[in-house]
């Protein structure tokens, strides 16, 4: 039987840091508003999941937008003559402009992977803006697992390495059509863009120096992490979150480093119970 | 049937699965899987494989896999433990190591986690 979806897409025209960038944005529901933040070198439909249970979007308006070069997201003019590389500041500048532009008043964000790591830039930096934040696969620090110059040279096909290697972040448990549908977005990322990503979380200065000071008075955090995730490793998070005072912190039982598109089913068995609590 | 015994079997797995011949189509190589003390050469032709138990004197081999008895037998527990999963994950703890030329083995990477995981679906 045919059946639409509740989920629209739309595109917003901003301008960030100065450069005029087209996002491609996906929302549904109602409520306090939720900004859904991809892994790197996907995109936001990542959480379709989550915009599509209305045990969520009866009290959540959930945001996912594309970040620039992903998905439905166009590179910026100009773009063909860089490499691609995303820093902490440019980073928070997107999440920013986009509440910003949507008029969102004191969002919850929740970011997974890089967008779980920003979160805790975000923590540090701007909590006052939030009325919650959620790090999933999250840490302060942790330790690389491979050389990421593999991600994106002629002698290797870019997209199915990029899905291989993250293949192993999957826990065995997923169910086999969400593990396909969340390595196919690796598979068809643009060239550069996973490692990209990995530029902030890689290169830049971890937050080990500075985790400690996180204010949970100011705003709130969360952060969940699966157990067969091996490049947040649990062991990464719990050590971020005992820094932390007034962190919440909860292992995920057979779930890995992708929880919101591996294994939706087992994922709203940990973010109900939180996104319930911090709408009281 | 022990572990090193049970490995043996593979060619049966693996050439018998079309999806598997079908990715590693265009793979003409030799590497070696080490289970603890014990060589595998595995002869990769069109997908298809061969394998050799015991040392290969003089034989060249592109890279090298290797890792203890329990660290293959969690790999291949169903389903596996956290840690024991992937390949990659077990070389990040140390419990396997990875060695020699890696760019067949990160161009077809997909293929050679599933041939070398592919024990854990017999049974």
């Amino acid at each position: 039987m045919a059946q639409i979806e509740a989920i629209t897409g739309r595109y917003l025209n901003i301008k960030i840091e100065g450069r005029a960038q087209r996002l491609y944005f996906e929302e549904a529901g109602q409520g306090i508003p939720l900004v859904c933040l991809h892994t790197a070198g996907a995109d936001g439909r990542q959480f379709r999941h989550l915009m599509c249970d209305a045990a969520v979007t009866e009290h959540y308006r959930v945001l996912a937008f594309d970040l620039p070069w992903h998905g439905k997201s166009n590179p910026p003019a100009g773009h063909q003559r860089e490499e691609y590389q995303l820093t902490s500041a440019g980073f928070m500048a997107i999440i920013r402009a986009f509440i910003a532009a949507l008029e969102l008043d004191r969002p919850v964000v929740l970011g997974c992977s890089i967008g779980g790591r920003i979160v805790l830039h975000l923590a540090l930096e701007h909590g006052a803006e939030f009325r919650a934040l959620i790090g999933l696969e999250a840490a302060a620090a942790q330790q690389p697992w491979y050389d990421t110059s593999w991600l994106n040279r002629p002698d290797v096909h870019g997209g199915e390495v990029c899905a291989a290697l993250i293949s192993g972040l999957i826990a065995p448990q997923a169910p086999d059509e969400s593990r396909h549908e969340t390595l196919w977005q690796y598979k068809i990322s643009g060239p550069g863009i996973f490692k990209g990503d990995l530029y902030f979380y890689r290169v830049e200065p971890d937050l080990s120096d500075r985790i400690g000071d996180i204010d949970t008075a100011v705003c709130p955090l969360y952060l969940l992490t699966g157990e067969y995730d091996f490049s947040c490793e649990p062991g990464d998070t719990l050590a971020t979150a005992e820094r932390i005072p007034g962190a919440r912190v909860e292992i995920m039982k057979e779930l890995g480093h992708f929880p919101m598109s591996e294994h939706p089913v087992q994922f709203r068995r940990y973010i109900l119970p939180v996104l319930d609590e911090i709408r009281g | 049937m022990n572990l090193v015994d049970r490995f043996e079997f593979l060619p049966d797995l693996v050439n018998g699965d079309s999806d598997l011949l079908r990715r590693g189509q265009f793979l003409r190589l030799d590497f070696l899987v080490e289970i603890g003390a014990e060589p595998f050469r595995i002869s990769v032709e069109a997908g298809h494989i061969t394998l050799i138990r015991g040392p290969a004197l003089l034989r060249s081999h592109c890279f090298s896999i290797a890792a203890g008895e329990d660290a293959w037998l969690a790999h291949w527990s169903e389903p596996p433990a956290p840690g024991w999963h992937d390949l990659f994950a077990m070389t990040k703890s140390g419990a396997a190591h990875i060695k020699g030329n890696l760019q067949p083995l990160m161009a077809n990477l997909q293929y050679f986690k599933d041939v070398l995981a592919a024990p854990r679906f017999s049974g």
